[in-house]
Formats: structure tokens, sequence, C-alpha cells
């Protein structure tokens, strides 16, 4: 391919629409999961809702920001990769610090009283 | 001493050279020593840095996230999520962004096009649904305020004020920058540098897009949930 030939669009209308309508889909369903009351299981919604966050963000990836393992030499492919990477040593790390500290550090109410009525 | 100068001094002979000719530390403008923006039809490094800007800019929501996941139940005895959010006007905002996102992909197809015209008209929709989307969250924001939700009520409330808001402002600059982008291509046209903002703009747009994916599924699907 010559450097001089007019740049290609890296998406076209019909990857745009398939991308919309597969991001209303994922959009509607968690919505329509919380505010219909559909399940009174709440960690069975929160999956749910999630998983299809994470779908729709690698949707939003492959059909609007048109990340791709080629482009920018791979560079770009390999950076997502990589703040991913972080992305989850963060979130999960401080989490999962966090709720342990919060066990050790926080003694229930019930505690405090039974403390202060120790004989 | 005398020799080591003698060494280093020498005229076209760098201190490294490479299998051709001496390595270049620094940014080469370009060969014939032209600066103007034509050498840089596709952005030449632009894309992949403000791809990397998007990236940094993607730990600093991280962060946030995790910050919110740590405090966002400690609500100190005050509203809880289910209190306050109104999850049917947070489906509106969110399909404001989603119609932005694709409004915006047509005004770039227009770009590759040639049409002036019709990436304009995309790019006013798309702004218009970028500043719906921001009255939307001014006024919840100021109904939050108003029944006396301030970030100073609770934990939760601090990092969701800072969680959102800081999207927020992304959306308020994104919106100033397409309206800053309009004016560049009408006083100069579809130039290689205008292009180049063009697409710069739209990766910053869908970003935005997709971090609003984490806030609505994590901030308040879940936060009404739990």
């Amino acid at each position: 391919m010559s450097d001089h030939t007019q740049h290609e669009a890296p998406g076209n209308y019909r990857s745009y629409i398939i991308g919309f309508l597969l991001s209303v889909v994922l959009t509607v369903v968690p919505f329509w999961l919380v505010m219909a009351d559909v399940t009174s299981n709440v960690a069975l919604a929160l999956t749910i809702i999630f998983v299809l966050g994470a779908v729709q963000i690698l949707v939003h990836v492959h059909y609007f920001l048109h990340v791709t393992l080629k482009a920018e030499q791979g560079w770009q492919a390999m950076s997502l990769i990589f703040t991913l990477i972080l992305l989850v040593i963060v979130l999960a790390g401080s989490i999962w610090v966090m709720l342990h500290l919060e066990e050790n550090m926080m003694p229930a109410h019930e505690q405090i009283e039974r403390v202060r009525n120790l004989p | 001493m005398n020799t080591n100068t003698a060494v280093i001094d020498t005229p076209g002979e760098g201190p490294v050279t490479g299998a051709g000719g001496p390595l270049e530390f620094h940014v080469v403008e370009s060969q014939d020593g032209h600066h103007d923006e034509q050498h840089h039809e596709d952005g030449g490094g632009t894309m992949l840095g403000f791809w990397l800007y998007l990236m940094s800019d993607s730990l600093i929501f991280g962060i946030l996230f995790a910050v919110h996941a740590v405090v966002g139940q400690r609500y100190a005895a005050g509203p809880s999520p289910a209190d306050l959010f109104e999850i049917d006007m947070i489906l509106v905002s969110t399909f404001m962004l989603l119609f932005s996102s694709i409004t915006f992909g047509f005004a770039v197809m227009k770009m590759y096009e040639n049409k002036l015209r019709g990436m304009t008209i995309w790019l006013l929709v798309t702004l218009a649904f970028g500043l719906g989307f921001l009255v939307l969250e001014i006024m919840e924001f100021s109904h939050l305020v108003h029944i006396g939700a301030t970030p100073s009520a609770s934990a939760f409330l601090s990092s969701f004020f800072v969680l959102v808001g800081t999207h927020g402002l992304h959306v308020t600059a994104g919106s100033l920058w397409l309206v800053v982008l309009l004016v560049q291509i009408h006083t100069t046209g579809l130039t290689p540098a205008n292009r180049r903002r063009m697409l710069c703009l739209s990766l910053f747009w869908h970003f935005l897009d997709l971090v609003w994916i984490g806030v609505f599924s994590f901030v308040y699907l879940a936060g009404v949930l739990l």
C-alpha cells in the first residue's frame, strides 16, 4: 500500500450500526433487570450487570474505537492490554485489601458494647 | 584526556553509531526541513500519543472506581443509592451518550467521504446529545445538593460526586473541544490537521461513552441493588 493513497476509514456505517444495536441491547437488559425488579437474587443480578457491562465495553472497543492488533504496529493493542492489567491490579487489589482491613479495623457495634460491658 | 575529546569532537561521527549512520535520540521533524502540518497527514505519532493519553486517563477513572468500590457503601447514616438515584433518568442520559457515539461515528464517516456539510450536521447532533447529557447531570447534581445529599454528607456521596463529576468534566471538555473543532473546520476546511483533530476527538468521545458504561453499571445499577 502506497503512502500517498487516501487513508481508508477504519470503520463503516454498517459496523457503527451493528455496534450501536449491540450496545442498545446490552444497555437495556441491565436497566430492565433493575427497573422491573426481575429477580430477587441480588448476586445473580449483579453478575449479569457486570458481565453485560464488560461485553459492552468490548463492543465499544471493537466497533467504535476500532482497536485492532495491527494498528500502530501493535502498540495500540499492547498499551490497552497493559492498561487493563494495571486496572485489574488496582481494582482487585484495592477491593481485596480494603475489605480485609475493614474486617480487622471496624468492630461491629455489638462487639463494642460487649467490650464496654466487660466486668 | 586529549584523545577522548578528539574522538567526541570528530565532525560527522557521533559517539554512538548504528548500522545506517548515527542514532537519533530526538524527534526528527522532517527530512527537507519543512515544519508544516502537511507532513502529519495520518497524525504521525499523534494518534498513538493520544491513545496513550486515553489509557492514562482510564487509569484515573480506574482509581476513582476503586475508591468508590471501597467507600461506596459508607452512607454515614445518610441516604443510600436506592433513596437517591432515579434510574429512569440515568437510562435517558445513557442513551444520550450512546446516540452521541453513533452520530460521531457517522460524522467520521462523512469526513472520510469528504462531505463537509454532512459532517457538520452530524457533529452538531453529537454536540446536542452531549449537552443534553450534561444538562441531565447538572439537574441531577443540583437536585442532590438541594435535598442535602452533598459531597460532604457521606463517604459514598464524596466518591460518587468525584467519580461522576470527573466524567462530567470530561464530557464538558469534549463538548468545548467539539465547538472549537467546528470553528476550525469552518475557517480552514478539511485540512489534514483538522482531520487528525477530528480523529483524536472521536477517540476521546467514544472513550467517554465507554467509561460511562462502567459508571451506570457499577455506580447506579449495582448501587441501587446493594
